[in-house]
């Protein structure tokens, strides 16, 4: 198994980690039974697990939501789906690879998914552009979910990005149309929409497919309007600002459960899902199936009815008069 | 020996006269000083270069109402969602906002009178918080959309939103551009008109909502108009960009907007494209 990078925050339990891991070596090459010591260890390193997680702050969530171990779309879908069919391009210009899309079987139902998708690594993340979308990633989405439209195939979004791209070609080719025509279609699609942070939910370019009738949110995922650096640059005129930003701006997923604006919380394994992926993505995919089932007994007028009301009524408004 | 030759630093002379800032403007397009009542006169527009400078609600309202204009929901005020903390409360903030532009929120939206059409028309002012959207743009904005569908008449928008999506509101503010591009459905249900008037300057969440969404796009002449802000596109590729980039023409020339109109024209040409749709 790849080594796991530990986060700043998360060091203390390097030390038990690597013991671990020499015992285990030890064990290997010495025929000496190491298995008393190991499993005392492991028990050591899940209090101490636990302890860290037990009490964390929204700066580090934001670390954790970007982990490059942790699970991105493409794992989630090479995983969770029998059979999938991915397609490509805006049928325009190009295809992008910081979104995919396309089609398969989950749990024998066919279903379309859309996500971004960020890299492992710096290779793959230049690739692909570290998960951030141009124009035409938005308007591959879009061609994607139209389709699931027309048979009525529930649509899955992963979300996870830094922001739409801030780029030249971006701009030529109209980004700000680009979000804000999937965000007018995916109001009025007439198939049910779940959208899943993941990750990383930055801003428009997390929202240009995040439209949806439920909004699941991974426990240690994010979804803010601006990144913590940004807030931190702009309000408080000092990048160092950011564990304050990230407090202020109430970007994790309890926060934004108790605010109303997300669904579902789905919970993660121990230490978070880069610790254990498999164990993540197999939970995610429960509750897939759990919410694709709720919404697939409600008759589609009715799904895009109370889609309609949901963003309607999102927002908080004082009329002068309440307050004096 | 060896002298090095000293280096001098060339100074430019101070400027002299003093500027009575009251009195005149520097137009920060061409660098010239003009005339304040000249300006004003002028609707704002640098006579030298065609520099349009940002226009107030109020500024809007004298250049295209005919004498009536019945605003709505002229009450509504932000509240603070997240309790929100930073040097500055968002309380702070907005109240001080509200003192210094005397608006009490960043859109102002009413029933108006231009020329003979009645019209539901917004106004999205830069000059508050840089016009960025929070739960109030966002719901006055769909509140007007709705008026406008009851009325059954044409809705137009005029768009300063420099700010985006308000960071202050937090991911409230972020889902107001859905609530803002949903509405544009509904006036498509119900072939109401949407004239969007993009001005300077509309930026990321307003641009990517509502303001690319109108069913017909005018623009002021070199306004910056775009999704990312210059500055992070800037750091993004690591080299300056061309010039012009993300301005009315750049965005005309790429296909984005139907035309870009001078402020002093603005008004003859709603009329005409009202009196087309209607007459």
């Amino acid at each position: 198994m790849e080594k796991i990078k530990e986060l700043e925050f998360e060091k203390s339990l390097t030390k038990f980690t690597s013991a671990i891991e020499r015992l285990e070596n030890q064990q290997k090459s010495t025929q000496k039974d190491n298995r008393l010591p190991i499993t005392k260890l492991q028990q050591e390193l899940k209090e101490k697990t636990k302890e860290i997680y037990s009490n964390i702050t929204p700066w580090q969530i934001v670390q954790i939501a970007r982990h490059p171990q942790r699970p991105h779309t493409m794992d989630y879908i090479n995983t969770i789906m029998e059979d999938f069919y991915e397609l490509h391009g805006d049928r325009i210009h190009s295809d992008d690879p910081a979104i995919v899309a396309g089609i398969g079987k989950f749990n024998s139902r066919t279903i379309v998914f859309v996500g971004h998708q960020k890299g492992k690594n710096i290779e793959e993340n230049i690739a692909i552009n570290f998960g951030m979308a141009h124009p035409e990633g938005y308007r591959k989405a879009l061609r994607v979910m139209k389709l699931a439209e027309k048979f009525k195939f529930p649509v899955i979004t992963f979300i996870d990005t830094p922001g739409a791209y801030p780029h030249i070609q971006a701009e030529e080719r109209n980004q700000a149309l680009a979000i804000a025509q999937n965000l007018y279609e995916m109001a009025f699609l007439k198939t049910p929409i779940i959208s899943i942070v993941i990750g990383e939910g930055g801003s428009g370019g997390a929202l240009g497919i995040g439209v949806s009738d439920k909004i699941l949110m991974l426990e240690y995922s994010i979804y803010s309007v601006i990144s913590p650096e940004g807030c931190a640059s702009i309000l408080w005129k000092d990048q160092k600002a950011v564990e304050q930003a990230s407090q202020a701006l109430k970007l994790t997923a309890s926060d934004l459960l108790k605010l109303g604006l997300i669904d579902v919380i789905i919970p993660e394994p121990l230490g978070a899902a880069h610790r254990n992926p498999s164990e993540a993505i197999k939970i995610v995919g429960s509750y897939i199936q759990k919410h694709i089932e709720l919404l697939s007994t409600i008759p589609i007028s009715e799904i895009v009815n109370t889609r309609y009301k949901k963003y309607r009524n999102i927002g908080l408004v004082l009329s002068e008069e309440t307050e004096e | 020996m060896f002298f090095r030759k000293k280096k001098y630093i060339k100074l430019e002379p101070k400027e002299t006269r003093e500027i009575k800032k009251e009195l005149w403007q520097k137009c920060p397009e061409c660098g010239k000083l003009i005339y304040e009542g000249k300006l004003k006169e002028n609707f704002k527009i640098c006579p030298y270069c065609g520099n349009h400078f940002r226009f107030k609600t109020n500024e809007w309202l004298s250049l295209l109402i005919d004498n009536k204009f019945e605003e709505y929901d002229a009450n509504l005020i932000s509240g603070d969602p997240l309790d929100f903390k930073a040097v500055k409360s968002y309380t702070e903030k907005i109240k001080e906002e509200i003192k210094s532009t005397g608006l009490k929120e960043a859109l102002t939206y009413g029933l108006a009178k231009i020329n003979t059409f009645d019209v539901i028309l917004s106004i999205l002012d830069s000059s508050f918080i840089m016009g960025s959207m929070g739960s109030v743009v966002g719901e006055k904005f769909v509140r007007g959309c709705e008026k406008a569908i009851e009325k059954k008449i044409p809705f137009i928008s005029i768009c300063g939103g420099g700010g985006g999506a308000r960071m202050y509101e937090g991911m409230f503010s972020l889902m107001q551009m859905v609530k803002t591009s949903q509405v544009v459905g509904k006036l498509k249900e119900n072939n109401i008109l949407y004239i969007s008037i993009l001005t300077d300057p509309t930026m990321g969440g307003i641009a990517a909502s509502f303001a690319f969404l109108g069913d017909i796009i005018i623009a002021e002449p070199k306004a910056l108009i775009g999704f990312a802000g210059p500055r992070v596109i800037e750091q993004t590729i690591k080299q300056k960009l061309p010039h012009g980039f993300q301005k009315s023409e750049f965005l005309y020339k790429h296909g984005m907007i139907d035309e870009i109109i001078s402020r002093d024209k603005l008004k003859e040409k709603i009329i005409k494209i009202l009196s087309i749709f209607y007459q």
